[in-house]
């Protein structure tokens, strides 16, 4: 065993707790399961006395920020930087899908300053009344004309303003290509046809009824959104026939990834890029007839405890320098130009990151039907339980 | 202050504990259970049967349910009861406080992280691996509805063993001697007299490791990777997925009438099991 050094400061103490728990703990199944979106805590807030706080704060913008967003999606340094210039304690709350977002909000109460809604749920909030128009004169660093428009036009709505675009990425699948035989994976075809068979018992799909139905929707061609009856029973039947062959249904596939139980999986770009960098032998594929493209976005919802905190929080992470650090940490393509002028030119390059335009194109954004559709949401049930 | 007053003074804070936190909760849940499912999810009042209608859908999660409750709770009562017998019975008294803090000790970490390391233990690189190694290959253990049983008795075993060893413990040892004097088997003593005295334990032990496994959730989902889906999960994904609150509220409501259905048939046999044990200590 090495030696641990006898004093490491508060400060370090914090960064090595929070990275411990960034990594192990704030996984998207594990709080999927749990529910535990609200309690999976936010080391962070509970010690804010540990922390020097800045003699003099730049604008009285209170001494607190919640943020809600998703797991292993941001680089806690530019967090502590946020602290030092504001003397905001930025508190965040993890959460495993959109629709415990959704719940969550719905139920009220949520004390939520920012939150990061992906695409397809806006309208939702906004016909729901849970979002908070956004004064862009509050946003100084948000410059609209240096967003690519495929990835910043969800966030208005009825030429409103809602919400600002953090990152983006795709739904593929990360296959362990050393036990393909060298057999080249493409599609979703191979993907659900390579699982009932040699890769029997070692596929894992999500456990979320948007991509895993998409995916299979896609095994015969159809829309990622379909919610045509008779293209949706297509779909459950495939479902129902690769179960008795899948390793798990669960969105926490890095762990079983990485320790070789399972060889393939549904899996989004930043994890597709961390298991490909450790593990090179693991592909990341997005399939020939398509599969979804999402890009995710900061919004305040209504009645946000601490709103000018909200604004300055969003305001900072747009900054083009604090957002390049997020990219290096998370992994996840921005859509700002200033922000990838201050990447490495190999991440610019990285096929993972930014797939070729063919596959690009036949990519579809979710839609909000897709989220919200009870049948979807049955048939998911219905696969579950089988 | 009469007594009466101090009475109900005293009995305030659990009746309105009650009222808040229990049947306040219960009758929103009943009331959903009749409304109707909002576009964007949540509910709309309504009075419609046609949640409680739709429960067939959910047909297969209160099978697996009512299957791995019933089971979960024997097997943790075969593994508990000797071990509480030991701990009450034949252990050292100096080591006996010992031994019971160790079978605490679990419970000073979540269930959660003790529930998630069992899926390395489980693990292609855990006991399989350990298996492989002796020469037995290919065994598959972690998302099987095997390590959903593991996980449950591991879980679960601390509540069967207390109330059990309780008994045990209080067991009037004269009994035991008599037993013997009176040329009864060892077998015949623990037939007719452990045992039966043991009953109000097990009784107990069982009401409270098969009640929280009607609702449980977190360990099929962790260890049975998501493939067994029991009315908690049912439940989970109705609320925090698909957000139908309304179907949910049903779901839940014919959860807790099952549970009640459930539990007084158990009360039922439990009190002629304990009406005959009377009848075998008079003869």
């Amino acid at each position: 065993m090495t030696k641990t050094p006898d004093n490491i400061s508060k400060k370090k103490f914090m960064e090595e707790f929070r990275r411990y728990h960034k990594g192990s703990v704030t996984r998207r199944h594990f709080l999927n399961v749990t529910g535990l979106g609200a309690a999976s805590v936010v080391l962070a807030g509970a010690v804010p006395g540990l922390r020097p706080r800045p003699a003099f704060a730049a604008g009285d913008i209170g001494d607190r920020v919640i943020l809600a967003t998703w797991p292993n999606y941001h680089d806690p340094d530019n967090f502590d930087a946020f602290t030092e210039a504001t003397g905001a304690h930025v508190q965040v709350n993890v959460f495993g899908s959109n629709e415990e977002m959704l719940a969550k909000l719905q139920a009220g109460g949520s004390g939520w300053d920012v939150y990061v809604p992906t695409n397809y749920t806006i309208t939702t909030y906004v016909s729901e009344d849970l979002i908070e128009p956004l004064d862009t004169a509050r946003l100084p660093n948000y410059d609209p004309s240096a967003f690519d428009p495929r990835y910043a036009e969800a966030g208005s709505v009825d030429g409103t303003l809602y919400a600002v675009p953090k990152n983006w990425g795709t739904t593929g699948y990360a296959v362990n290509t050393s036990h393909t035989d060298g057999k080249a994976m493409t599609s979703w075809k191979d993907f659900f046809d390579t699982t009932m068979d040699s890769f029997s018992g070692r596929t894992m799909v999500h456990d979320y009824q948007l991509t895993t139905i998409g995916n299979a929707l896609k095994y015969f061609g159809y829309s990622f959104n379909s919610v045509a009856e008779n293209e949706l029973a297509d779909a459950e039947k495939l479902l129902i026939d690769a179960k008795p062959h899948l390793f798990a249904i669960s969105s926490d596939y890095q762990p079983s990834m990485r320790n070789g139980d399972a060889w393939m999986t549904m899996c989004w770009t930043g994890d597709g890029k961390q298991l490909n960098t450790d593990i090179p032998e693991i592909a990341y594929v997005l399939g020939v007839e398509g599969g979804e493209l999402w890009s995710d976005y900061y919004a305040i919802p209504k009645g946000a405890p601490h709103m000018d905190a909200a604004y300055a929080l969003i305001n900072f992470l747009l900054d083009p320098e604090v957002n390049a650090k997020e990219v290096l940490a998370h992994g996840y393509p921005s859509a700002d130009a200033h922000t990838n002028k201050l990447l490495p030119e190999t991440l610019l390059n990285d096929p993972i990151l930014y797939p070729a335009a063919d596959l690009l194109n036949a990519l579809e954004f979710g839609a909000a039907v897709t989220l919200t559709d009870p049948n979807r949401a049955e048939l998911m049930a219905r696969f579950k339980s089988a | 202050m009469t007594r009466r007053t101090r009475t109900w003074l005293l009995l305030m804070p659990a009746g309105t504990w009650f009222l808040v936190m229990l049947l306040l909760p219960l009758t929103v849940v009943l009331v959903f259970s009749f409304g109707e499912r909002a576009p964007a999810g949540g509910v709309v009042p309504a009075f419609t049967f046609e949640q409680y209608a739709n429960l067939p859908a959910r047909w297969t999660a209160f099978k697996n349910t009512l299957t791995l409750a019933p089971v979960g709770t024997l097997a943790a009562l075969l593994i508990a009861y000797p071990l509480a017998y030991f701990l009450a019975v034949k252990v050292d008294p100096k080591w006996k406080t010992i031994l019971l803090v160790l079978v605490i000790v679990p419970f000073w970490t979540s269930i959660l992280i003790r529930s998630y390391a069992w899926i390395f233990l489980l693990g292609g690189r855990g006991l399989p691996a350990l298996l492989d190694w002796i020469g037995i290959e290919g065994v598959r253990l972690i998302n099987t509805p095997f390590a959903v049983l593991v996980g449950i008795i591991y879980g679960y075993l601390p509540l069967m063993v207390f109330p059990i060893f309780v008994s045990l413990d209080r067991l009037d040892k004269r009994l035991l001697e008599a037993a013997s004097d009176l040329g009864a088997t060892r077998w015949n003593t623990f037939r007719q007299i452990t045992l039966p005295l043991s009953i109000p334990g097990i009784a107990t032990g069982c009401m409270l490791v098969f009640i929280l496994l009607m609702g449980e959730f977190l360990i099929p989902a962790l260890l049975g990777g998501g493939k067994v889906f029991f009315v908690g999960n049912a439940l989970v994904d109705l609320f925090l997925q698909s957000r139908n609150w309304a179907y949910g509220s049903a779901v839940a409501v014919t959860l807790v009438i099952v549970m009640l259905i459930t539990v007084t048939i158990y009360m039922r046999l439990i009190n002629r099991l304990g009406a005959s044990r009377e009848d075998v200590s008079i003869m």
